[in-house]
């Protein structure tokens, strides 16, 4: 990525779980370490998250599912944020994320996976990384 | 070597989750410098520290209700039959997300989401699925719902009443505490002031048409959950509490006429003697607020009901079958506490929604706890323990101070409306969750004594695309056989209602026995009072 320019997170909770303290905690994290982070609140549907992240210009698209719906709201929200022409950008989940989902997940596009236990750190490291 | 002997580095400072700090050994003179054992009392009487109930446990235990929902109602009617033989007292419905929002199964978005963590309701017909055979007398019912509640709290009334159950006598609970929703949960429709009212409706109309029944149980348990530390978790459910009571009695109800009613809903993770003490000052804070700030008479106004348990915030994704082992301490916390009753999040529930094995591994496990372990025996068994008695009053002034900041700072209406409250615990979340990931906050399994043994095989609960479309068209079902122009008449009058200022319950009991949806209803109400917009604050 351009050297000097802050990376750009939009962070969002899809659907309607109202699960947010995890979200909030990293929403934090991600600050902390530096990082323009746009939390989109409760409840988003995929189109509201693909319009966010064209919006803002955003350089990593990251979701929040603990209730279980992760799976369709990837299946919905990839090909809008193709269309929105943010195929080159990061996409990364975590939350409530069994294991025999990660394969379909990644297959969706979420390269970076961080299920329920995930290091705070190690989300910002693979951030840093990956981030385009 | 007694630890006053000790050199001063040697004893390690301990400050438990409240700020209060913690001494190695407790005596009489630490009860009397922490306010003395004026507030200790009696069970049964004023201000209840040690129990509502003379006899507490010995007369009768306290009721297990798991929480427990998924799929249809067909489908949750089993599992509430499956827990019911197992010896469960009583039921605790957890619903799905549309209904919780207010949305019916064929809302767009309510697609992937129905069914899935939670029973799905639309209409009055899926309350009648649920309950069938169920004994409504023996088994009492909470209702874990929200934003929807005035909606459910009515189904489940028109169901009883069809059922020929006299509502008069009908008992059972609904959450119903929307202030705690936006803090967190999440599960909120329509503008704060609104849902106030709202909540105010089902109050006053319960205390009139079902006195028996509890319409709110204020759960300090979700502000915990969302970063609250233990004195600040039941100081904002009183101030919430109080929020609701203000509202009933502007509209001129006396504060004996409902304040019985109101039941609460508190967590249970952590540290042991720092639980106990919080209900047990919890208890006395609220006896002396509803006597002194309310003037209430009646002792059962001024009685501390409630449910505790849960504690999924203390439950790990690592060695999740340590899981059991932490609820079984988090049930020993419960009964020492004198809880009306009791649930417990099941060893599997940081992966899935609970299976049967695990939902009975929990009902054992509080079921143990009365049949081999005494914990039913004797009324507040560590009352008068040097520790906890000073502890109790610890926790009671903290408490105090924090209701009194939040009084202070406006309100917590204002608080909770401008995100003042959710800034604040969402800041000690973080910072709990950096102590976590550096190891100064301990958690087995987690930060110390990992293994890299396997986890044992999870049984994951199966959602099926087919089952929601299923519920879809039962409801387009339900749709096509009720009386159209008699769910007209009574969403107009819904809608009406909530212009004019009329207690809506009467309009919205119309509405569900005509078999309007929760969608329905629920978009009328929205037309008048509009959608809450969530405040981002950090």
């Amino acid at each position: 990525m351009n050297p000097g320019k802050r990376i750009k997170i939009v962070l969002a909770k899809p659907g309607l779980d109202g699960h947010d303290q995890g979200a909030k905690v990293v929403a934090r994290a991600l600050m902390d370490a530096g990082f323009e982070v746009i939390y989109t609140g409760l409840r988003q549907t995929p189109e509201a998250i693909a319009r966010i992240a064209l919006d803002e210009d955003a350089d990593v698209i990251a979701l929040s599912s603990m209730a279980g719906s992760h799976l369709p709201v990837c299946r919905k929200l990839k090909p809008l944020l193709e269309q929105a022409g943010l195929a080159d950008k990061l996409w990364v989940i975590g939350g409530n994320l069994p294991a025999q989902d990660h394969d379909a997940l990644r297959a969706l596009g979420f390269s970076g996976i961080f299920p329920s236990s995930s290091k705070l750190d190690d989300i910002i490291n693979y951030i840093r990384t990956h981030a385009p | 070597m007694k630890p006053r002997d000790l050199p001063e580095k040697a004893v390690r400072p301990v400050v438990n989750e409240s700020g209060i700090e913690v001494k190695p050994l407790y005596t009489a003179a630490d009860v009397e410098a922490s306010g003395g054992a004026g507030m200790i009392g009696l069970p049964g009487e004023f201000p209840f520290a040690r129990g509502i109930h003379s006899m507490m446990y010995r007369k009768q235990p306290w009721t297990m209700r798991q929480y427990t929902g998924f799929g249809n109602a067909a489908d949750t009617n089993k599992r509430f039959h499956y827990l019911i033989a197992n010896g469960q007292t009583g039921l605790n419905v957890a619903f799905d997300l549309p209904t919780q929002c207010g949305m019916d199964s064929d809302d767009p978005q309510a697609e992937g989401e129905v069914g899935r963590v939670g029973m799905a309701v639309d209409t009055l017909r899926d309350v009648e699925i649920a309950f069938e055979g169920v004994d409504l007398e023996r088994i009492t019912v909470s209702l874990t719902i929200n934003g929807a509640a005035a909606i459910l709290i009515a189904m489940y009334l028109a169901m009883a009443e069809k059922r020929g159950y006299d509502l008069a006598k009908l008992r059972g609970t609904a959450q119903n505490d929307i202030l705690k929703e936006f803090v967190g949960r999440g599960t909120w429709v329509y503008p704060v002031e609104p849902s106030i009212r709202l909540v105010g409706d089902t109050i006053e109309y319960c205390a009139a048409q079902a006195p028996k029944y509890s319409p709110v149980s204020v759960c300090g348990y979700h502000i915990r959950e969302s970063g609250a530390d233990p004195a600040q978790e039941m100081a904002y459910a009183f101030c919430i509490a109080k929020a609701y009571a203000d509202d009933v009695i502007r509209r001129g109800l006396p504060v004996d006429e409902f304040a019985g009613r109101l039941s609460f809903n508190f967590n249970c993770f952590g540290n042991l003697f720092e639980q106990v003490a919080k209900f047990r000052a919890g208890r006395s804070l609220w006896a002396k607020i509803m006597k002194e700030q309310y003037h209430a008479v009646k002792p059962g106004s001024m009685w501390l009901r409630m449910i505790a348990g849960g504690g999924g915030g203390g439950l790990t994704f690592e060695q999740p079958e340590l899981n059991i082992v932490r609820g079984a301490y988090y049930a020993l916390i419960c009964a020492l506490s004198g809880t009306q009753t009791m649930a417990l999040c099941c060893y599997d529930e940081a992966y899935t929604i609970p299976s049967e094995y695990a939902q009975r591994i929990s009902l054992r496990t509080m079921q143990m706890l009365i049949e081999e372990m005494g914990l039913a025996d004797t009324v507040d068994p560590l009352g008068g323990s040097y520790y906890v008695e000073t502890l109790t009053n610890q926790m009671r002034a903290r408490m105090e101070a924090i209701m009194a900041e939040v009084d202070a700072q406006g309100g917590i209406v204002k608080m909770v409306a401008e995100g003042a409250i959710q800034a604040k615990v969402s800041a000690q979340a973080y910072k709990r969750q950096r102590d976590i990931d550096a190891g100064t906050f301990r958690k087995v399994g987690v930060n110390c004594y990992r293994t890299e043994d396997k986890t044992p095989e999870m049984e994951f609960h199966p959602y099926k695309d087919e089952d929601a479309r299923a519920q879809v068209q039962a409801l387009e079902m339900v749709r096509a056989e009720r009386d159209a122009a008699r769910v007209q008449a009574a969403l107009a009058r819904v809608q009406a209602d909530a212009r004019s200022g009329a207690n809506l319950m009467p309009a919205i009991m119309d509405a569900v026995k005509a078999y309007a949806s929760v969608g329905e209803i629920t978009n009328e109400l929205v037309g008048v009072f509009g959608r809450y917009r969530e405040p981002v604050r950090f």
